[in-house]
């Protein structure tokens, strides 16, 4: 076994679709028009694109190669190690893939009669259940896309319940290592954010909190494990000082691997939380997307959660949009189902031996990398952290090397970099989440590929400094793409 | 767990590595009043047979369009997918790396990031088009949320026959940050009231958002209605269900829209019970900087190889926060590529003759209900694969008692519509069958 895994390979050059584009080409074999059938006679000329659509054209051979040559560029999760941390790259289990493209869930049609979907409906009734379980939470809405319009929605049914009591509030507290998608959600809300400051250890402060927090204020968001991977500890007193002054707790479940089975935001104050799927419950990435962001809530906030919602009526499902108090629809049709079939068929293979397994793991490898790099980089934790580690470049600053250099740098080495600059109160922050599916071996290549990049550091600092050398592209010039826009292609 | 490597050795060693003796330790940071003493009440795990089996099991409880003649449409379309598009998307390159951060090993979604933007922006008529929204519903929402930054204003005016679930999500979005919506009636043709249009909008419009062809199937006369929008300053928004009109109809940018945002799902993504699919936006030049989602720019390396990297950052979420132009972070990424290879793989041509043959088997299906004495045609407006049929009873009942003759025959517009309670609207695309219009309208002919 190697060392590590990186390697030199050929690797293809490919031009653009449009560039191999010739006139007359064909990629797809259709059923063909009727002779007779004119469309100028079914539609007006005023409203006919006469030149046709504007597309490229090939065919399927030139498709497929174009593709393939491309994938070949990417670094992916099936490949090799992915430690970014925050984004919890766990294996994509293949039998996920399989279930999702059943006919019967793939061509089934949102519209249908309900009677003809009690296959969808009894999944997605049992998915809720689920992850209501996992996060210790008694209602669950699935349809959000992702880990940012979860928290959307929850602030939304955080704006509705304190609407229900006649005012809406002001503004939502929220500390100073929280990703970038909190604020955001909020101030789509309408809501001001109160920025407070971490302690010393990087945990909540509910010495802090207790000085911002009013009655204008609609709540906190906390994301717990927090973004430096430690528990937050001091969450139940938090949440009663914020309980005490009318507010609510929103958890942002995206560290959630850390807790399955182990301990319940549900048990620690949480009014709302919202699951990653395409984090936790193991559905791909697909370079950025999509995902699923299904809220959670305890019962009181029930009547808040969007519609449609799913019952069970005996042995039938159906749903209901009756929901007077609801913060509405947030989505067309029925959230990404196909990311929620994945995640349905991982959680029932997994079960709660399995899901705890999968956070003890995760914890162990975090812990494992940790103690085997803390005299190479200067951590960043405290205190013992859980599914992720956070080293930082102090040491390697001496040499004029920092994060972004090591980062690239891991990519020579077979590798891709952890996540860097973030959390933000942690400078020069390399932040590896290794996930659980990654053996000892596995962590043991990268633990020997970033000693051997802090020997260069020291030894060979230009070296690092320069990578990655290994790669498809050298470093990209990004201030170009900005200062020179092009954005689309053009002849 | 076959997920899982460590064997018991490993997990001693890792733990001697830590210099901890259980891996219960390696959660002592956690108060142990807060940790779970009960397992999960969770069904018990399942092997892999046993998973397929109730994975098949729950599947086959659904009707699906792959066995069952289907007239559904409404924002989801049961279109072809070319066996390229599903078998190249389950390439691991494609299926599992992350978001393109780091671009020296992420220059294959990129460059297919910057091929999507391209056919997108061509395909809507547009300079620009962001690497995916989440869907069509909150693509729109974020146009509306675009053009009342740009405007300043706050007076979102939107057709009354724009999708109704679009609607609501527009409602959901748009009401927090303070928006004011208006509903634009429709005509007797079922294309937007113009009369009506221009008395609603003033100087405090943002936006006049109408989808084209519109929710009742017809096709609006885009520039018409950008006309009264820019007339008190405001911007038109068009919104497109199934982009495949787009091989036989102007585009929205030809005919004088600001921004238009489509559902991509027709795009080879499938029908899944409507998700996950995808969000397209395009729009001007102009607006680039308050434009919500990602865009990938082309560049050069350190060699000066031809490359690309994310562009614009500073618009986002994770650089700007409360200040930026979307939350959005997670989009749909794997449906853009998919997409990316259908327009690819479809081409020119093909997208044309996909038009053309869901028109067509609009044209055979209208002429065959017609033929039926008490269903009428109650809008006069050209249509494209989609139109409003009415009938004799409440086509809720009619829907259903087709479902009991193995059809799915179309969507009862009474859910959203209260006063067209007999409305039903029924679609056709590529993929139905000749024989199966022909068995819709016997069937109907048997209820009616």
């Amino acid at each position: 076994m190697p060392a590590t895994p990186g390697g030199t390979g050929l690797i293809l050059e490919e031009a653009t679709l449009f560039d191999l584009s010739r006139p007359g080409r064909k990629g797809a074999s259709l059923p063909a028009v009727s002779t007779s059938f004119n469309v100028s006679k079914h539609l007006p000329a005023d409203l006919l694109n006469t030149d046709g659509p504007n597309l490229p054209e090939l065919s399927e051979p030139e498709v497929n190669r174009h593709f393939v040559r491309l994938s070949t560029w990417n670094y992916n999760k099936d490949a090799g190690f992915f430690p970014l941390g925050s984004c919890t790259m766990k294996y994509n289990p293949k039998v996920n893939e399989w279930s999702a493209r059943l006919p019967g869930f793939a061509a089934s049609h949102p519209y249908q009669p309900l009677e003809t979907v009690q296959g969808n409906l009894e999944l997605l009734y049992n998915l809720e259940k689920f992850l209501g379980e996992v996060g210790g939470m008694e209602c669950v809405t699935l349809w959000p896309n992702a880990g940012a319009h979860g928290e959307l929605t929850g602030i939304q049914i955080m704006r509705s319940y304190h609407l229900a009591k006649g005012n809406a509030r002001k503004s939502i507290i929220i500390p100073d290592s929280a990703h970038g998608t909190n604020p955001a959600s909020t101030a789509l809300c309408g809501y001001s954010v109160i920025q407070v400051k971490s302690n010393e250890k990087g945990h909540l402060d509910p010495e802090a909190v207790a000085k911002v927090m009013t009655e204008d204020v609609a709540g906190i968001m906390v994301t717990n494990p927090s973004t430096l991977g430690l528990f937050e500890t001091h969450l139940p007193e938090v949440a009663e000082i914020v309980h005490a002054k009318g507010g609510l707790v929103y958890c942002d479940g995206a560290n959630l691997n850390a807790l399955m089975g182990v301990a319940k935001l549900g048990h620690c104050g949480a009014d709302i939380m919202h699951y990653n799927l395409h984090k936790t419950f193991s559905t791909p990435h697909g370079g950025g997307g999509p995902g699923a962001g299904p809220v959670g809530v305890k019962k009181h906030l029930e009547p808040f959660l969007p519609v449609p919602r799913v019952v069970k009526d005996g042995d039938n499902y159906t749903i209901t949009e009756d929901c007077p108090q609801s913060v509405g629809r947030v989505r067309a049709f029925f959230g990404n189902f196909g990311v929620l079939v994945r995640a349905y068929t991982y959680i029932r293979e997994l079960g709660a031996d399995g899901l705890k397994l999968a956070t003890q793991m995760a914890v162990l490898n975090s812990n494992y990398i940790l103690a085997k790099l803390k005299d190479d980089y200067q951590p960043a934790q405290k205190e013992r952290p859980l599914h992720e580690c956070i080293l930082t470049d102090k040491k390697q600053q001496e040499f004029g090397v920092k994060t972004l250099d090591i980062a690239k740098r891991l990519m020579d080495y077979g590798f891709h970099p952890p996540t860097v600059y973030f959390p933000l109160i942690v400078p020069g922050a390399m932040m590896i989440e290794p996930t659980e599916t990654e053996s000892k071996e596995a962590c043991d290549q990268f633990i020997t590929a970033m000693k051997e990049i802090a020997r260069e550091c020291e030894a060979t600092p230009e070296k690092v400094k320069s990578a990655p050398h290994r790669t498809f592209r050298r470093r990209l010039d990004e201030a170009k793409a900005v200062k020179e826009p092009k954005l689309i292609w053009k002849k | 767990m076959r997920y899982i490597p460590h064997t018991s050795d490993d997990i001693r060693e890792m733990l001697a590595d830590i210099g901890t003796a259980r891996v219960e330790d390696l959660f002592s940071t956690i108060p142990e009043k807060l940790q779970v003493k009960e397992p999960l009440n969770l069904p018990k795990a399942l092997s892999e047979p046993e998973l397929m089996a109730e994975l098949t099991r729950l599947a086959a409880k659904n009707t699906n369009a792959t066995t069952t003649a289907s007239f559904l449409g409404a924002g989801a379309y049961n279109h072809y997918s070319p066996t390229l598009v599903n078998t190249l998307i389950q390439r691991s390159e494609l299926l599992t790396p992350y978001t393109p951060y780091q671009a020296e090993i992420a220059q294959g979604t990129l460059q297919i990031i910057f091929e999507f933007q391209t056919m997108v922006a061509n395909l809507l008529g547009f300079d620009l088009a962001n690497a995916s929204m989440y869907d069509g519903s909150t693509a729109m929402a974020e146009a509306a949320l675009m053009a009342m930054r740009i405007t300043k204003r706050k007076g979102i005016v939107v057709a009354h026959t724009a999708h109704p679930e679009y609607r609501a999500v527009l409602d959901n979005i748009i009401t927090p940050p303070g928006a004011k919506i208006q509903l634009a009636a429709f005509a007797s043709t079922g294309l937007m009231d113009l009369d009506q249009l221009k008395s609603q909008v003033n100087n405090t419009t943002a936006a006049v958002i109408v989808q084209s062809p519109n929710f009742f199937g017809g096709i609006e006369s885009i520039s018409k209605i950008a006309d009264i929008a820019h007339a008190v300053g405001a911007l038109c928004i068009v919104v497109v269900t199934d982009p495949t009109s787009l091989g036989l109809l102007k585009s929205p940018g030809a005919q004088g829209a600001d921004i238009a945002v489509a559902e991509g799902q027709s795009f080879g993504l499938g029908l899944q019970f409507g998700g996950p699919n995808l969000g397209l936006f395009a729009t001007k030049n102009e607006f680039l900087r308050m434009m919500p989602g990602r865009l990938v720019g082309e560049t050069t390396d350190a060699e000066g190889r031809r490359g690309y990297a994310l562009a614009f950052a500073t618009r986002e979420q994770h650089i700007r926060r409360e200040k930026a132009t979307s939350n959005i972070c997670t989009n749909q990424a794997l449906c853009a590529t998919a997409a990316t290879i259908y327009m690819a793989t479809i081409g020119k041509q093909g997208l044309q003759q996909v038009a053309t043959l869901s028109l067509e088997r609009a044209v055979q299906l209208r002429k065959r209900l017609g033929k039926i004495k008490s269903i009428s045609f109650p809008f006069s407006a050209p249509t494209y694969n989609e139109f409003v049929v009415r009938l004799p009873i409440a086509a809720a009942d009619a829907v259903h008692k087709l479902t009991s003759k193995n059809i799915l025959g179309g969507v009862a517009l009474s859910r959203w519509y209260a006063n067209q309670p007999n409305d039903l609207l029924v679609c056709t695309t590529e993929l139905t069958q000749p024989g199966h219009i022909d068995d819709l309208g016997r069937a109907l002919e048997e209820i009616l």
